[in-house]
């Protein structure tokens, strides 16, 4: 499926493994929660980059204590309309730190690509046939926020500010 | 766009620059959604968050537009366009609602994007007036003039205007989310019905500081809003709500439309434990990134800035004399009239239910006279109360016998605001796909059983309000007296619930015996009404009171004796 990143399609370096299947030690790949949970130990020495990919009603908690492990955190979205992985991409990034890449999975659209950007997603995984113009109209059609951002270090002085565009 | 300039003096926060290409760039991403949607890029389920986001929501026979009206205050100008766009887009009348916007009922999908430009050149929008966001914060109608305020609301309502607008993290909530805010002793805004009702107040240091209240709402279920923290300063205002809504999106069910509401979460959680999540959200976010600087406060505190008013006596000559020569005056004035904090001014509620009328309608010419009317009377400014009325807030009392006469002219001097016949009615199941039974014509049969002024004022303090359906849009719980339609194999019956308070005192009413058909819901009304009046301590005692002396039992058996 194509991967979107900063506005536009790019390589993906990461594959999913579904569970049972065996899970490759020579490249990146994401394995699922529970399958994490379950197998921690097998993965103790692994050297080549693992992801850990939360179904939408795991939130940020169940996987904070283990974030060091993972080079990358996917959040699934049900459906486009459950927005619970807005606040689980934001607990990942502001209380528990984590600087790894945040990818949106499942059900996204367009539309809420800049809100996704805004609470700290760093790629998103698009379903095959997507318009690319549409991800990237996304992210310039709009250049005003009226809230600080995840990636916006200055404080609430002013609520409105102009979004950093491109 | 063309820009047309809002009167300087009116007390509405004042676009910018930047707001104004905020908006115009939302236009512009709507306009390409809607060509999305029909290029079958959109599904019509994707489609459809977006295009309530933007106010558009399809009922039962066409669709409707909900303008946003932030916290109700809007000035003449805005309100001549919404008169223009009327008479251009739809039938020549609007809708005033309880969320203090204005609906249109019969909108064009493909007129929309024209409607939204028009609506840009006075600095409006439809954006967040639908849909499961943070919706139009409300505030007190009579905020900035009343007697009896602390703290301007409408400050805190623009800060929560700009910081809801597009919030990233809280636009796919569980379900819609509503918020009000009252700054005064007396709660006008009915805050405890809310999702967060904020009471505005100070310290003795006289600052300003919030009491939270969270999970009201009505519905199918219907709660009082909980005391989640008594203070919050006003440096942590924002904070705290990040924290509540953080809390809502994550843990709100979002498996049942019925159950989504926070306040159904905070029945579950209990409010022990929610009140822990959000006070451990919170100490974590509290820092200099959601601290709301006392310096924003103040720069959005001037654009509420008092009008200019004159210096004058509080005694009104003019105002006695024509107190004492017209009756019809003087009985609206004693009704429709409020204190105003200025010595010679008064606060003039506008009735939008005039005897046997839809309440909260009004027709394109009504709203350009009420627009002359505020430039000549109130510096060019009205507001939107959640009972549907209108509301000029800086009138001298030298001038109300003019502004009444030419209200009563067109149909727009009713005396009865607060009483039988300010009725709150929802669109019901003449419009809305949702209902079970009509709302208007009930409203319509009982305002027509009541139109003398002098029987209305008699029977004093009296709130109806009438739902067509379990949703409660017309806030029937908390009537004194509520009505709610619900559909009996095919034939549209009224339950009848009486006690109900929306104010800080906030009752959900009791239902009285067995739903009735229309016809005998106006008698029923009726019979409440006169067992009321046979049983009252005095004039002073208002319905509830008489209710909660007295009890159900006089009043049903009135009603079922019959049966």
């Amino acid at each position: 499926m194509p991967l979107i990143e900063n506005g536009r399609i790019g390589e993906d370096a990461w594959s999913f493994i579904p569970d049972g299947e065996p899970v490759p030690n020579d490249r990146p790949v994401i394995i699922s929660f529970e399958r994490w949970q379950a197998e921690r130990d097998s993965f103790e020495g692994r050297n080549a980059r693992l992801g850990v990919r939360l179904k939408s009603g795991t939130l940020a908690g169940a996987i904070a204590a283990d974030l060091d492990r993972f080079s990358l955190v996917a959040v699934e979205f049900a459906k486009f309309r459950d927005g619970r992985g807005f606040s689980t991409a934001r607990e990942l990034r502001e209380r528990y730190g984590y600087t790894g890449e945040i990818r949106a999975v499942g059900h996204v659209i367009p539309d809420q690509y800049l809100y996704l950007v805004r609470t700290g997603f760093t790629s998103v995984e698009a379903p095959e046939g997507t318009n690319p113009e549409s991800w990237a109209n996304a992210l310039t059609e709009v250049t005003i926020a009226f809230q600080p951002s995840l990636d916006d270090t200055a404080p609430l002085s002013l609520l409105r500010r102009k979004l950093k565009v491109g | 766009m063309n820009h047309i300039a809002p009167g300087a003096r009116a007390g509405i926060y004042h676009y910018d620059e930047i707001d104004r290409q905020f908006v115009a760039e939302r236009v512009e991403q709507f306009r390409k959604q809607v060509e999305r949607r029909l290029s079958g890029e959109l599904t019509e389920e994707e489609f459809k968050p977006v295009r309530l986001m933007n106010g558009l929501y399809l009922q039962l026979h066409a669709y409707m537009l909900r303008i946003a009206v932030p916290y109700g205050v809007m000035s003449a100008t805005q309100l001549r366009k919404l008169a223009a766009i009327g008479r251009k887009y739809d039938r020549g009348y609007g809708h005033f609602t309880t969320r203090q916007n204005l609906q249109y009922n019969w909108i064009k999908l493909e007129d929309t994007p024209a409607i939204l430009h028009e609506l840009a050149e006075v600095d409006m929008h439809a954006l967040q007036t639908s849909g499961n966001c943070v919706r139009n914060v409300t505030t007190d109608p009579f905020v900035g003039a009343a007697k009896d305020e602390v703290v301007d609301g409408r400050v805190y309502a623009e800060i929560l205007r700009q910081w809801t607008t597009m919030h990233p993290e809280f636009t796919y909530l569980p379900r819609k989310f509503k918020i009000a805010i009252s700054g005064a002793e007396s709660d006008r805004a009915a805050v405890r019905i809310h999702d967060v009702g904020l009471l505005a107040r100070r310290n003795d240091k006289g600052e300003a500081g919030f009491s939270f209240y969270v999970g009201g709402g009505l519905g199918r279920s219907p709660f009082v809003g909980k005391l989640v923290r008594e203070w919050v300063a006003e440096e942590d205002f924002v904070a705290y709500l990040e924290a509540i809504l953080r809390v809502y999106n994550q843990y709100g069910r979002r498996d049942n439309i019925y159950k989504a509401r926070i306040k159904i979460l905070v029945h579950e959680l209990g409010l022990e434990k929610f009140t822990q999540e959000v006070e451990e959200e919170f100490a974590r976010l509290r820092g200099p990134k959601y601290r709301l600087d006392p310096e924003i406060v103040e720069g959005v505190r001037q654009h509420f800035a008092p009008p200019p008013f004159e210096e004058l006596p509080d005694h009104s000559e003019a105002l006695e004399r024509a107190k004492a020569a017209d009756p019809a005056f003087a009985n609206w004035l004693a009704v429709n009239v409020s204190e105003h904090k200025a010595p010679g001014y008064a606060i003039a509620t506008v009735s939008l239910k005039p005897a046997g009328g839809i309440p909260g309608d009004a027709t394109c010419d009504q709203m350009d006279l009420v627009a002359d009317l505020a430039e000549r009377h109130s510096f060019g400014e009205l507001r939107v109360t959640h009972v549907q009325n209108l509301v000029l807030a800086h009138v001298k009392k030298d001038e109300l016998y003019d502004l009444w006469k030419r209200l009563d002219e067109a149909g727009l001097g009713s005396a009865n605001a607060g009483l039988i016949g300010d009725i709150i009615a929802c669109p019901g199941l003449d419009y809305c796909a949702l209902a079970n039974a009509r709302a208007i014509p009930l409203a319509q049969a009982i305002s027509a059983r009541f139109a003398d002024p002098i029987r209305q004022r008699t029977i004093g303090e009296l709130g109806i309000k009438i739902s067509g359906c379990i949703n409660a849009c017309g806030h029937h719980h908390v009537g004194a007296i509520g009505i709610l339609g619900v559909d009996k194999k095919g034939t549209e019956y009224y339950q009848i619930t009486v006690g109900g308070d929306p104010t800080l005192t906030t009752a959900i009413g009791d239902i009285l015996g067995p739903a009735v058909t229309e016809t005998e819901a106006v008698d029923a009304i009726e019979a409440i009404v006169d067992v009321y009046l046979a049983n009252r301590a005095g004039e002073g005692e208002r319905f509830v009171d008489t209710l909660k002396r007295v009890g159900h039992a006089p009043f049903k058996e009135r009603i079922y004796a019959a049966d």
